[in-house]
């Protein structure tokens, strides 16, 4: 056998074009296109049943494709009618419950996608990767010994050991505590980075999305809202969807009154806008939390406060308007108000994100 | 809210791999095995249809009510027994703490190695007129025959002791199980709602218990109406003494069948009840959190009315009866320190092991099918083909005799009319038909535990395997068989020491001349030679203890509450929820 330690790492493009996925006869996901450059590191974020676990079983060839293609560094490796087995893609994957096996201790695990490989590189491949994962002196470790961050990196470097050009990881930090998930997102990260490989994530989390991926796609109801970076996603949403799940904010309703401005509860609102409206026209704005600020000595909005959560370095109020609109704002948490207090408000909008109204993209969270 | 609830309900993954098209090979096998080993129940039921013959006519008037009776009185004596014994040593050493009930809770389940047949003769030979205990009373009162009152063993009674103390094992085995797997909550809660220790049994373990009790009591039930060999020897007239008597006596198959088919109607009821008793049991799940409870402390005579609870069912039940047995055979080295001993443990560990092999190799397929391949059919296919665990072994017996029979003799019919050959009995008159009858007895036995592995096995690992570059039959050989292993070798043993005490289907099914342990201890018992058929007696008992000890161990380390999970997720922090909903709707 061929030793493909001396080979060059070959990280992956991967490409999607116009795919379908589903389980007997019905459709999952619909007409998903997106091009993970090769060493990049890609999410597929949405809510529970949008079907992100499916597109990344079809990529990994555990499902066929209903249409379109999957294409690996130019290779075809999915069509209709055609579905390279898993086995034959050298794709590794990461399984949300790790899928450790239970008769092999850690060594094995990490060896078993490598054992055609000489006795020596494959000891040694195994070091290197406990190395990198930071469990050094563990190979003689059974699964069910270890802690659940300790089996999730097992199953890492299990994933990784026969350098597969391209990891996916399925809800992979699911288990973990959620102070755990973006630090070991970031901690992933970078092995993923030393390890020169492309890699593709599932998740419903967006901070763990934020800290993994170089560009996300949001996935609703099968179909692909958007593919791009975390910042545009948060500041330039695609739909309403992405604004909504992407992030806090409210949506209020407005009037579009000039080329930049739209009429609204907190009066007149000026940035560039995200499209191009008739002035008159009905519209939803998106306000962020940081794009109204407290000010009470000159701010000319009022507003009462209805509800507020502590995060430590500030604090998230919900604010009634005179009109009852409802928004949210960020206010630093050395001023701490109470429910029912009287507070004043100042604009902050560097850019405004507007949609249509009645353009119904966004489903209630 | 910057982060969505972190543990949102994931719709459950579709199990179905394939696109339905393919041909559907694993519901083709699973369906035809499953049809196989349906084949006896099938051959049975269907002499309901046939027109009934003389026999059938004076067993009714005669016999029939007399079977139905003492079945009933049976049953109704063992079910009374089991529950009196089983539920409360099961909540004794489940809760309280007392001297000795680390032992006791896997002592308790030592008569599961003890057939009843074999606890039968053994308690006759003790209590009968010239054994030891009516011995040592005439010799304490000078009393002579007939000038004393005492017992009778070899009755509807004795039977129903002798049934008691070999099956309550299953209710205390299934009851304690529920018993431990009740959260402490609700017990906790019902201590801060005021109740007692007795208020706490009565008005919530108990009932939570409740569907276990009847799985096992259930279970027993169906032992009861299996067994032949007890009733047999203390001659009390039943449905299977009934069948060997009609099959044997009055030579009349068909009636023979029609008396099963009217047992395998009880059976069915049982069936039922099992079911509905363990859907129940789902209900009763109270939660998935675990700890040790605080044992109730027991002192004074109430530690010793515990520890005499607990320890008259074990020395009863296994201890005296083994004691016994291993006297006669010390007494009798000469009837099995000989080759022809030798021989029959030879007969009997070679065709419980090719017996053991060919159940689990079945077991395998449908376990296998129904991973591959779930669904309504293949579910069916092998719920069908496990239910002969709770047919009785001399039903599946007729059952077996009757096909093979016609197909011998219209094979060697056909034969002669044409060849002018012989071909002589092919099926009905060799380990065949016997093999056969083990497997649709023994198949439930097999296919629990396999399946019970196969779960271990989630089907992410396959995945995982493959990711990384194993082909499907890689998979079953480097990652399901290592993981399996240990399963399959529990699943052959199991199998193996139920066909080591098999009694009824053996004795009308095995090949001319061919004796196995049990059908020799049988035969010897029945000639009155007690003391000499003891060594093949206590040769199955002792056999029979390993699964009792591999069931102990399974069950103490299977114990919940003993390992949390590693991750402490119930202790994430989670943000104050803010009373607006954030960001759907303008107001």
């Amino acid at each position: 056998m061929t030793i493909k330690k001396t080979e060059p790492v070959h990280a992956a493009e991967v490409v999607l074009d116009d795919v379908d996925v589903g389980y007997s006869g019905q459709r999952v996901v619909h007409a998903i296109s997106l091009d993970l450059p090769r060493g990049q590191i890609g999410c597929l974020l949405g809510p529970s049943g949008c079907g992100k676990t499916t597109l990344l079983r079809a990529i990994a060839g555990f499902e066929g494709v209903m249409r379109g293609e999957i294409r690996l560094n130019d290779e075809t490796v999915s069509r209709p009618g055609y579905t390279l087995a898993p086995e034959k893609r050298n794709v590794g994957m990461v399984f949300q419950d790790f899928a450790l096996f239970p008769h092999l201790d850690v060594a094995g695990n990490i060896a078993f996608g490598i054992r055609r490989w000489n006795r020596g590189d494959r000891d040694r491949r195994v070091k290197e990767l406990l190395r990198l994962i930071g469990l050094s002196g563990y190979e003689r470790a059974y699964p069910h010994a270890l802690s659940g961050g300790q089996q999730q990196r097992i199953a890492l470097a299990r994933a990784l050991s026969p350098k597969p050009q391209l990891l996916l990881l399925d809800e992979p930090f699911s288990s973990m505590d959620v102070e755990l998930r973006t630090d070991l997102a970031r901690e992933v990260r970078a092995i993923l980075r030393a390890e020169g490989t492309t890699g593709m994530l599932v998740t419903h989390d967006q901070n763990e999305a934020f800290a993994f991926a170089d560009c996300i796609a949001v996935l609703n109801n099968g179909r692909l809202c958007q593919w791009d970076t975390a910042y545009h996603l948060y500041h330039k949403p695609a739909d309403r969807f992405v604004a909504d799940f992407v992030g806090e904010g409210t949506i209020i309703p407005g009037r579009v009154c000039e080329d930049d401005c739209v009429e609204t509860a907190l009066g007149k609102i000026r940035g560039p806008l995200s499209s191009r409206f008739v002035p008159g026209t009905p519209v939803d704005v998106l306000v962020r939390p940081d794009d109204v600020e407290l000010d009470l000595a000159n701010g000319e909005i009022q507003a009462e406060v209805t509800a507020k959560a502590f995060r430590g370095a500030d604090f998230l109020y919900a604010l009634r308007l005179p009109d009852d609109t409802e928004i949210l704002c960020v206010a630093p948490s050395h001023d701490n108000f109470i429910i029912s207090d009287h507070v004043r408000l100042r604009l902050n909008f560097s850019h405004l994100v507007v949609f249509p109204r009645g353009d119904s993209g966004a489903s209630p969270r | 809210m910057s982060t969505p609830p972190p543990t949102l309900p994931q719709p459950a993954r579709p199990t179905r791999r394939r696109p339905v098209s393919r041909p559907n090979l694993w519901q083709i096998t699973s369906v035809t095995v499953a049809l196989i080993l349906a084949l006896p129940v099938l051959v049975i039921f269907g002499h309901v249809f046939l027109p009934t013959g003389d026999v059938w006519q004076h067993l009714r008037e005669t016999m029939l009510g007399e079977y139905v009776t003492n079945s009933l009185l049976l049953l109704f004596g063992v079910g009374v027994g089991v529950l009196v014994i089983g539920v409360p040593v099961a909540w004794l050493v489940s809760v309280c703490e007392f001297p000795g009930r680390r032992i006791f809770q896997w002592a308790l389940m030592l008569p599961l190695a003890m057939p009843a047949y074999i606890i039968a003769y053994t308690y006759t030979g003790m209590l009968d007129f010239t054994g030891p205990v009516q011995v040592l009373i005439r010799d304490l009162t000078g009393l002579g025959f007939g000038q004393y009152w005492f017992p009778e063993i070899r009755s509807l009674t004795g039977a129903m002791l002798m049934l008691t103390l070999v099956l309550y094992p299953y209710v205390y085995l299934l009851t304690r199980a529920a018993f431990l797997e009740q959260s402490v909550c609700v017990l906790e809660v019902s201590r801060t709602l005021g109740s007692g220790p007795y208020a706490g049994f009565f008005r919530v373990a108990l009932p939570l218990a409740r569907p276990a009790v009847i799985a096992g009591l259930t279970l027993a039930l169906m032992e009861v109406l299996a067994d032949y060999g007890t009733v047999a020897y203390f001659g009390i007239a039943t449905f299977t003494t009934g069948i060997f008597r009609t099959w044997y006596g009055l030579a009349d198959p068909a009636a023979a069948a029609q008396l099963a088919a009217v047992l395998l109607s009880f059976v069915f009821v049982l069936i039922l009840l099992e079911r509905w008793s363990r859907v129940r049991a789902r209900f009763h799940h109270t939660s998935s959190r675990y700890s040790n409870l605080p044992r109730y402390q027991l002192r004074g005579w109430k530690a010793t009315a515990a520890v005499a609870a607990c320890l008259l069912p074990i020395l009863f039940g296994f201890l005296i009866p083994a004691v016994q047995l291993s006297i006669w055979a010390a007494q009798t080295t000469s009837h099995w320190v000989n080759p022809a001993f030798a021989q029959l443990v030879f007969n009997t560990f070679y065709l419980a092991a090719l017996a053991a092999v060919i159940a689990v190799a079945l077991a395998l397929i449908l376990a296998y099918a129904r991973r591959m391949q779930g669904g309504f059919i293949t579910g069916l296919a092998v719920r069908v083909a496990g239910l002969g665990y709770a047919v009785p072994g001399t039903v599946i017996a007729i059952g077996v005799m009757l096909p093979f029979a016609w197909f011998d003799n219209t094979l060697d019919a056909f034969m002669r009319a044409q060849f002018g050959i012989s071909t002589g009995l092919l099926l009905s008159g060799t380990l065949a038909a016997l093999l056969f009858a083990y497997a649709v007895r023994f198949l439930a036995v097999s296919l629990q535990t396999v399946e019970a592995g196969l779960g271990k096995i989630k089907p992410s690992m396959d995945d995982a395997a493959r990711s990384l570059g194993m082909r499907p039959l890689g998979t079953l050989t480097r990652v399901h068989l290592p993981i399996m292993r240990g399963t399959l070798l529990t699943a052959l043993l199991l199998v193996f020491v139920d066909v080591l005490k098999e009694l009824p289907a053996t004795l009308i099914l095995r090949p001319f001349d061919f004796n196995t342990l049990a059908v020799r201890a049988f035969e010897l018992a029945g000639d009155e030679r007690l003391a000499e058929s003891s060594s093949a007696a206590l040769a199955i008992v002792l056999v029979g203890l390993l699964p009792v000890i591999l069931l102990s161990l399974t069950i103490e380390r299977s114990r919940p509450g003993q390992r949390q999970r590693m991750q402490n997720r119930g202790e994430a922090r989670q943000n104050e929820p803010l009373a607006v909903p954030a960001g759907t709707q303008t107001a």
